[in-house]
């Protein structure tokens, strides 16, 4: 991971000063409420689909991912999977009926005919709480890219992406986070296929299988030291450095490299390759010092290509029940929480009719589906670059891009900054728009010029900018993948039962909506906070003994958003819209 | 392929009731459908995921060949859904027939 590098600094510098500079020259041409946050509606579909994909490859995408699949192999495929099947939900059932309805927010959506403050306010802090859960991994990849990148400390990448996107969004609002999405989603697809070009060019090639053989330790004294493989880490080049992983031990036929590969094949050899995985476990010495051992496990390429690889999928290949009603509450969060992103829905707002609302979605689906089927290759391609960070399966992506070179892993890089600053500015937008017209407008029912939302709105955005900044360095050790995962739970479990049941029953009450998701909320975040992956990862306590017997909350808690609506609708007839057979 | 350009002015009076009811439809079905196969995908990896590691043909096993084909599948009908919302606009054939008429009107 070497010292600064001055390319790396040059071009990360450039794409910085390029968003910049686009959103400044947007922003001179920002003056209506409207044109700031929802661009004006005159957004092109082409231009909004590709940053559909920007708004959506979050860190997330490019970093989780690709990260879990470095290490873990097709369990992290499997996110990939189930992000791209909630675009069916987008585009079948949302897409449309929100460009038709609404105007600034997805409480707009849900709101018309009802005119209900109840409803505004809900969908308000709902909003603003869905964008905040998905801020974290974004800020949490942010400070995970400059450690590397620029050999500065975590903290420092994340102050520095809430600074750049609190000048973006207030800039120029929807519209400069709009082209910042469109390059960046054209950009982050582009070199994700030259990478994947790449990898298949260099083939595999084995390693002698003794460089490979001794596990490695890292030891936190309580001194405050750490022992790296048994030396000093002091922040110099031989201070103490884990060895870079990601080998392969064997390939078919006894051959030492395969040389370039087609993509079909490219599968066919990994799987009749046997790889070193690196198993995790930590300790506490009677010093109180804390060790984690990595120890290589080889293993055969069939094994890691299928599901039930990684800890939190390991439950599927097991006997008891609850690992898997984990696995199937995540995959049904995944599916239905990419429509009930609000970054996501106040996209439709930038284009002018539903038609351009279609269109926009179905080049999102082809943008984003093929980044996905990209990320096994890019993944794959870490796990045997012989460059992985054992510390850090969030950097894989990057860190195989400079297994080809210093040019490559600065632009890789940069990109991914850039992704975290684009989807970063996308929620912020979301989040300030809430507060702006669903808080302080709708339900507060100030009354407040055009000029004074977009200044209120921009407040907003340093207020949300300095919440994800504390928030990004707290949870700096999760992976980014796996927080983003409960982040949809609360996204689907309060939003999509409210905004499916408005579309499709006519029966639904103002009550009946306001009540779903302030259920779907407090359910989801309730259930998060008192599962097992919490207790262990945020509370340091043991994960048996959590409250709730699985850590994904969306199999429990979007069906109740869905009860509740029902039942509280059945029960107040006369909350029922005036006309709602739009 | 779907042409998904052009018809700007017919995209502006998009919004009928008649047309969003019709979309809606389509878009039920096919989301259906998704769903019927996207949950196959998930009750096979969670209950038997043994058959995810059957190699049916080209060495590939049955998880990359499912997982794959399951966003290829979401693309195919993304597009499904776009010619069929577009071939039920009477003005798209009007459209196509006379596009320079249509612009001059």
């Amino acid at each position: 991971m070497g010292g600064t590098s001055i390319l790396a600094i040059s071009v990360f510098a450039f794409f910085v000063a390029v968003t910049l500079g686009l959103s400044f020259y947007l922003g001179s041409r920002t003056r209506s409420a409207h044109s700031y946050f929802a661009a004006g509606g005159q957004i092109h579909w082409f231009v909004n689909g590709v940053a559909f994909a920007g708004d959506y490859l979050s860190a997330a995408s490019f970093l989780g991912i690709c990260g879990m699949i470095a290490f873990f192999g097709y369990d992290g495929f499997l996110y990939s999977i189930g992000y791209l099947a909630g675009w069916v939900v987008a585009l079948f059932v949302v897409a449309e009926p929100m460009r038709r309805l609404g105007k600034y927010t997805f409480a707009d959506a849900l709101d018309a005919k009802f005119h209900s403050r109840g409803i505004k306010l809900a969908a308000a802090i709902s909003t603003l709480v869905v964008s905040i859960f998905y801020l974290i991994p974004q800020m949490v990849g942010a400070g995970a890219l400059i450690q590397p990148l620029l050999n500065l400390p975590h903290w420092v990448g994340v102050v520095a992406v809430g600074a750049v996107v609190v000048v973006i969004v207030m800039t120029a609002g929807m519209a400069s986070t709009t082209y910042v999405q469109f390059l960046k989603g054209g950009l982050l697809v582009f070199f994700s296929f030259i990478l994947s070009i790449l990898i298949l060019n260099r083939g595999f090639k084995t390693v002698d299988p003794e460089t490979v053989s001794q596990p490695q330790t890292v030891a936190k004294m309580s001194d405050g030291k750490t022992l790296i493989n048994g030396v000093v880490k002091d922040g110099t080049p031989q201070g103490g450095k884990l060895r870079p992983a990601g080998e392969v031990l064997k390939l078919p036929n006894g051959e030492k490299e395969t040389g370039p590969l087609g993509p079909i094949e490219f599968f066919q050899v990994f799987r009749e390759s046997e790889i070193v995985l690196w198993k995790t476990t930590n300790s506490t010495e009677k010093d109180g010092t804390k060790v984690t051992t990595y120890t290589p496990t080889p293993t055969v390429g069939a094994d890691i290509l299928r599901p039930g690889q990684a800890p939190i999928f390991q439950g599927i290949r097991g006997p008891n029940l609850a690992p898997k009603i984990d696995f199937l509450s995540l995959m049904l969060a995944l599916f239905c929480g990419t429509a009930s992103l609000p970054h996501i829905l106040i996209r439709y707002y930038t284009v002018k009719d539903e038609a351009a609302a279609r269109k926009s979605t179905v080049v999102g689906i082809a943008t984003i589906g093929f980044f996905y089927v990209l990320t096994l290759y890019i993944g794959i391609g870490a796990m045997t670059s012989g460059a992985l960070d054992l510390t850090d399966t969030n950097m894989a992506a990057p860190l195989l891009a400079k297994s080809f070179g210093e040019l490559l892993f600065a632009i890789i890089s940069a990109i991914a900054f850039t992704t975290v600053l684009g989807t970063v500015s996308g929620l912020i937008v979301a989040a300030s728009g809430a507060v702006v017209h669903d808080v302080c407008s709708s339900y507060l029912q100030w009354n407040i010029n055009d000029h004074e939302k977009v200044r209120l709105g921009k407040i907003s955005a340093v207020g949300v900018g300095i919440i994800a900044i504390v928030l990004g360095i707290l949870f700096q050790k999760m992976n980014v993948s796996f927080l983003v995962g409960w982040a949809f739970s609360v996204a689907a479990s309060a939003n999509l039962p409210s905004l499916v049941m408005r579309l499709f029953w006519k029966g639904t009450t103002r009550q009946g909506i306001t009540a779903s998701i302030i259920v779907g909320m407090v359910s989801a975040l309730t259930w998060i906070l008192l599962s097992g992956e919490s207790y262990s990862k945020i509370y340091g306590l043991k994960a048996e003994d959590a409250i709730v017997p699985f850590s994904q909350p969306g199999i429990v808690t979007i069906p109740l958003g869905f009860l509740v609506l029902i039942l509280v609708s059945l029960a107040t007839p006369h909350g029922r819209a005036s006309d709602s057979n739009e | 392929m779907v042409d998904l350009s052009g018809h700007s002015a017919e995209d502006r009076q998009f919004s009928s009731k008649q047309e969003s009811q019709r979309n809606a439809r389509y878009g039920g079905i096919l989301f259906l459908i998704y769903l019927a196969v996207y949950a196959i995908f998930v009750i096979l990896n969670t209950f038997m995921p043994e058959v995810m590691d059957r190699v049916p043909f080209a060495g590939l096993n049955f998880a990359i060949l499912y997982g794959v084909g399951l966003i290829v599948f979401a693309l195919v009908l993304a597009l499904i859904y776009s010619w069929l919302c577009w071939v039920s606009m009477p003005q798209a054939i009007d459209d196509d027939c006379s596009s320079s008429k249509g612009k001059e009107s």
